[in-house]
């Protein structure tokens, strides 16, 4: 587009896809390249990682992700502490979906211990309310935010203003409003504050509106489909190679969702279709992710209306500061609003676990999977192309 | 391009949102947070006990127990460290785990949240001391409830003979747990060593009860043994001031600290060999110091084994038949079955502690003969003479002493029992006098007919509160409240004991002056009266010229300086009852401390 506009023609014969095979196959002494770092300091990118980009005019010929700018090493942190102190660390792997991660640590625990069964219902009714609450908040900013890195604002700013919303019902249901630290080995923190469900559907009936003029903001949009039709595109080929989950292979036709696949929770008690579209491109992932607002809000509410009055929120469990775990090792894994994440557990028989590793979607999307669907794209478009594979660092960087 | 005017029209639908309320709120300091919001921290000071399950459990090392000087209600004592959490807001994460853990209920977040400072220190503060003005908001992170515990707060139940199986027997009544009984009592524990710190020993208990939980019964008797060489006794009849002050129990059910200890020393056979083994004393070296001790009980025998291992050689005097002094003489079998004691017992005399039986200091073996012939010399002989009420009637010969029939029980002297029997007294002793010669009765008539009463009412009973509980299940009557007034004696015969209900034991200066409501009088039926109303000592060994050399203190105890020496008589070192307690763990403790004082006393110099 903007090389159009500025009446500039890319050497197409030098598009890696088609001649470069190597970095010296790029010369740069030919001053036909630059070499120009997005990031790590860039309102654009999505959190604390660089993409290193070889450009003809605006044409990207090559891409190079880089992380390591985050030095927090979560896993570590929490290798090193007992394993009910392991949740607020979690959290922090993924901020934008923080509680997918408290459910990890929780449910890796429960299984190694033999306490999976022992969480009562009504605390699996609230864990899998919050991560739906969580999965709604993030595609509050999440589905207009795409449309922001095209510089259409507005949608943002009315995203941000209903997931504050969410935020509140957030608060008052665990106490906190991004780190809710709510689900924890054995349970929950906290019953349904009462008048919670009245609150919440005020909420999602706004939520409701803003679905359908985000529509028209968005989807009825000629700049949008302008610069999102077509842009970063996912063959169905590509799925398995990269490990491609959630929206961004249901974007090009791969139906994959563990919620369906693998049901954790009550999922299976509840009535949804993971949407798909067949283009893999950015405006098909995030015709998807709109598909999903709607989607999520009407778990939200098949959830309240199907969630026991009260119960119990904690299982018995040993006390927390003498608790030991058998040696074993399991993989738990759920449907975050990135795809499929799982969490690889292993216990040796110490009060401590002996590893953790966080599979995080970003892991798989924004490091390989970036650096080829960019080649061939603008400048421009790096953003939308983060944005759109839902890129988290802290994921990438655990 | 797939796009047309539609696509060009509609997006300005947006324009709509011009004439919407901003919903910016224009004030965000005064935004009030929900009510379970985690906010700043307040701390209930008087309710916390400074236990540190709050430091334990933080995950960014935030909380820092600090010591609290000049704050009413706060100060170093028995079930209170005297420490605060003080919280660096540089680390917290606000997970409020520290809320979710307190023993006491004191700490909780209020829904505060903005606090702007221009100097950092002051991030560290220490809640409920530290003034702030969030304090007063009643809101914010409390407990959850609803099922929500981090350690379990109901005691893993003892099992018992039901008193219809032990009330005609003198057999142990209480079983002891099982493997899986005692870890899972053990799990409860949260390590915050307030019971240590009260506990007259100083015992390791949160390391023994981890040596429960990890199974390792050795390590286990080695933290015993390191403060306590006596936990078969202890682990059965100790008066448990660890469970007194154990924060758990603030919440719930102390621990079960007394039967853990007991777990431990049961797992291991009695077996000299093999506790020698274990505890690494089969080969100690001796130096040619010699120490007498006279009397066996907990303070003679805990001395003994401390003394042992520094390498003294040591002789224990006793007047009975056999060792244990109170313990053995004091305490019914049905408590502490007598192998056990000897279990306890055999251990420390095969560390080369010699003992002669029923030799009478002062008339087979002066005080002064020991001193010659011993470097020094430690007496524990214990509380072993019965209090008399002194009421009219009470110099009757069928009105006995509690001690002097316990003891008889033991030795196998003929003991009076009666078909109606009255006990005065509220203590553990009364108690142990009541349900034995419930037995006893059972044995004799095949029911039970005892009364017991105390001067002070339910509440206030000094006696163990399963002591009473359990006597009421043998059958025994227990009616608190009540002073004695006269022992009704008809035709030279005991009838029964008139008392007065009893409003108040002590005066406004708190000395011994019970007042009575004269009104209220009752009579208690009974052909014999028993008194255990408290003990005295026997110091008859001790010659008028060591008599006139040492100092008496209240109540006739010998006064002793800071090691534990009689003041004026170097070499004699006093412990056990007859200076502190009564109870067995105060006479281990001191034992242990006279050991150390006689280590140094005789080491002086070189």
């Amino acid at each position: 587009m903007i090389n159009k506009f500025l009446g500039f023609t890319p050497d197409k014969k030098l598009l890696p896809s088609q001649t470069v095979t190597t970095d010296t196959d790029i010369d740069l002494s030919s001053h036909k390249y630059q070499k120009i770092w997005l990031g790590p300091n860039h309102p654009g990118i999505t959190g604390n990682m660089a993409v290193e980009l070889t450009v003809q005019g605006a044409t990207i010929m090559k891409a190079k992700t880089h992380v390591g700018y985050l030095h927090r090493g979560f896993e570590k942190l929490i290798e090193r502490r007992l394993f009910v102190q392991g949740f607020p660390t979690s959290i922090r792997m993924c901020v934008a979906e923080p509680d997918t991660n408290e459910y990890f640590i929780a449910r890796c625990t429960e299984e190694l211990s033999g306490y999976a069964d022992a969480v009562p219902e009504y605390a699996n009714w609230l864990r899998m309310l919050s991560l739906e609450m969580a999965r709604l908040q993030g595609l509050l900013r999440g589905v207009p935010g795409q449309g922001g890195t095209f510089a259409l604002g507005i949608g943002v700013q009315w995203g941000v203003y209903l997931r504050d919303l969410i935020l509140d019902r957030f608060e008052e249901l665990t106490g906190a409003r991004v780190y809710h630290m709510y689900i924890i080995p054995g349970g929950v923190r906290g019953v349904l504050p009462d008048g919670f469900k009245a609150r919440m559907e005020d909420n999602l009936r706004d939520i409701d509106d803003f679905i359908i003029r985000i529509k028209k903001l968005m989807f009825h949009n000629s700049v949008f489909k302008t610069r999102a039709k077509g842009l970063a595109i996912i063959t169905p080929e590509m799925v398995d190679k990269y490990g491609i989950v959630g929206t961004n292979a249901r974007g090009c036709g791969v139906k994959r969702d563990v919620r369906k696949d693998n049901p954790y929770l009550y999922y299976d008690q509840l009535d949804f279709d993971p949407p798909t579209a067949t283009d893999g491109d950015v405006y098909a992932r995030t015709w998807i992710r709109w598909q999903e607002l709607i989607q999520t809000v009407d778990l939200i509410r098949q959830i309240m209306a199907k969630m026991p009055a009260k119960g119990d929120i904690r299982a018995k469990m040993p006390n927390v500061l003498n608790w030991k775990i058998p040696k074993g090792e399991t993989y738990v894994r759920l449907e975050s609003g990135r795809g499929e994440t799982g969490m690889y557990y292993v216990t040796d028989g110490s009060d401590k676990p002996r590893r953790i590793n966080l599979r995080g979607p970003s892991y798989n999307h924004a490091i390989a999977l970036l650096e080829d669907v960019l080649v061939g794209t603008d400048v421009a478009d790096v953003h939308a192309t983060m944005v759109s594979l839902q890129t988290c660092p802290p994921e990438i960087e655990r | 391009m797939s796009f047309n005017l539609k696509d060009i029209l509609t997006p300005f639908t947006a324009w709509s949102g011009v004439f919407k309320e901003p919903v910016t709120i224009k004030d965000p300091f005064n935004r009030k947070a929900a009510p379970r919001y985690r906010g700043f921290h307040d701390n209930d000071i008087q309710l916390c006990i400074g236990c540190g399950s709050c430091e334990a459990i933080c995950e960014n090392q935030a909380i820092d127990l600090v010591p609290v000087e000049g704050v009413e209600g706060v100060e170093t004592k028995d079930g209170d460290s005297g420490l605060r959490p003080a919280i660096d807001y540089g680390r917290c994460c606000w997970c409020a785990l520290c809320v979710d853990i307190c023993t006491t209920d004191s700490l909780r977040l209020t829904s505060a949240y903005t606090w702007v400072d221009t100097d950092a220190d002051n991030f560290i503060f220490t809640p409920g001391i530290t003034e702030k003005d969030w304090y007063k908001d009643q809101n914010g992170w409390r407990k959850p409830g609803a099922g929500y515990e981090f350690y379990g707060k109901e005691r893993v139940h003892m099992e018992e003979l039901h008193a219809d199986e032990r009330k005609d027997s003198f057999i142990e009544f209480v079983k002891g747990y099982s493997k899986e009984q005692a870890q899972q009592e053990a799990d409860r524990c949260v390590s915050c060593g307030i019971c240590t710190a009260t506990c007259p020993a100083h015992m390791g208990i949160p390391e023994y009860i981890k040596a429960v939980r990890d199974d390792d019964m050795e390590h286990g008797m080695k933290v015993l043994y390191e403060t306590n060489p006596l936990p078969e006794i202890c682990g059965r009849i100790c008066t448990h001031r660890c469970e007194d002050v154990c924060s758990v129990g603030h919440n719930g059910d102390p621990l079960s600290i007394r039967w853990l200890k007991r777990y431990i020393a049961d797992q291991i056979p009695a077996d000299v060999d093999k506790y020698k083994d274990i505890l690494g004393t089969g080969d100690l070296a001796k130096n040619d110091k010699k120490i007498a001790l006279i009397g066996s009980g907990p303070a003679s025998l805990s001395a003994a084994y401390y003394l042992a291992l520094l390498g003294y050689s040591c002789t224990i005097f006793e007047k009975l038949p056999a060792a244990g002094g109170m313990m053995r003489y004091g305490i019914p079998s049905y408590r502490l079955p007598y192998d056990q004691i000897d279990k306890d017992v055999d251990y420390i005399l095969s560390m080369g502690v010699d003992i002669k039986y029923n030799v009478n200091i002062g008339t087979d073996i002066t005080l002064e003969q020991l001193n010659k012939d011993f470097d020094a010399v430690y007496t524990g002989t214990g509380l072993h003479l019965g209090r008399s009420t002194r009421i009219t009637g009470s110099d009757h010969k069928n009105v006995y002493q509690s001690v002097d029939l316990l003891r008889d029980i033991v030795t196998g002297a003929p003991v009076p029992v009666e078909k109606k029997v009255v006990v005065i007294g509220g203590g553990n002793v009364a108690m142990d006098i009541t349900r034995s010669m419930a037995r006893l009765q059972m044995e004799k008539y095949g029911e039970v007919n005892v009364i017991a009463t105390s001067l002070e009412d339910e509440e206030h009973m000094p006696a163990d509160r399963e002591e009473v509980v359990e006597a009421r299940e043998e059958g025994c009557e227990i009616i608190p409240g009540y002073g004695p007034q006269e022992v009704m004696i008809t035709d030279g015969k005991v009838t029964g004991l008139r008392v007065w209900k009893c409003l108040s034991i002590f005066d406004e200066t708190g000395a011994f002056n019970p007042k009575f409501d004269e009104s209220d009088e009752r009579v208690f039926e009974g052909d014999m009266v028993i008194e255990s109303i408290g003990q005295g000592m026997d110091l008859s060994y001790l010659s008028e010229e060591i008599k006139s050399k040492i100092e008496f203190g209240p109540r006739g105890r010998i006064v002793v300086n800071e090691d534990w020496q009689a003041k004026g008589l170097p070499w004699l070192f006093i412990g056990g009852d007859i200076i502190e307690g009564p109870d067995v763990i105060h006479g281990i403790a001191n034992g242990h401390r006279g050991a150390v004082a006689i280590d140094k006393f005789l080491n002086e110099g070189r």
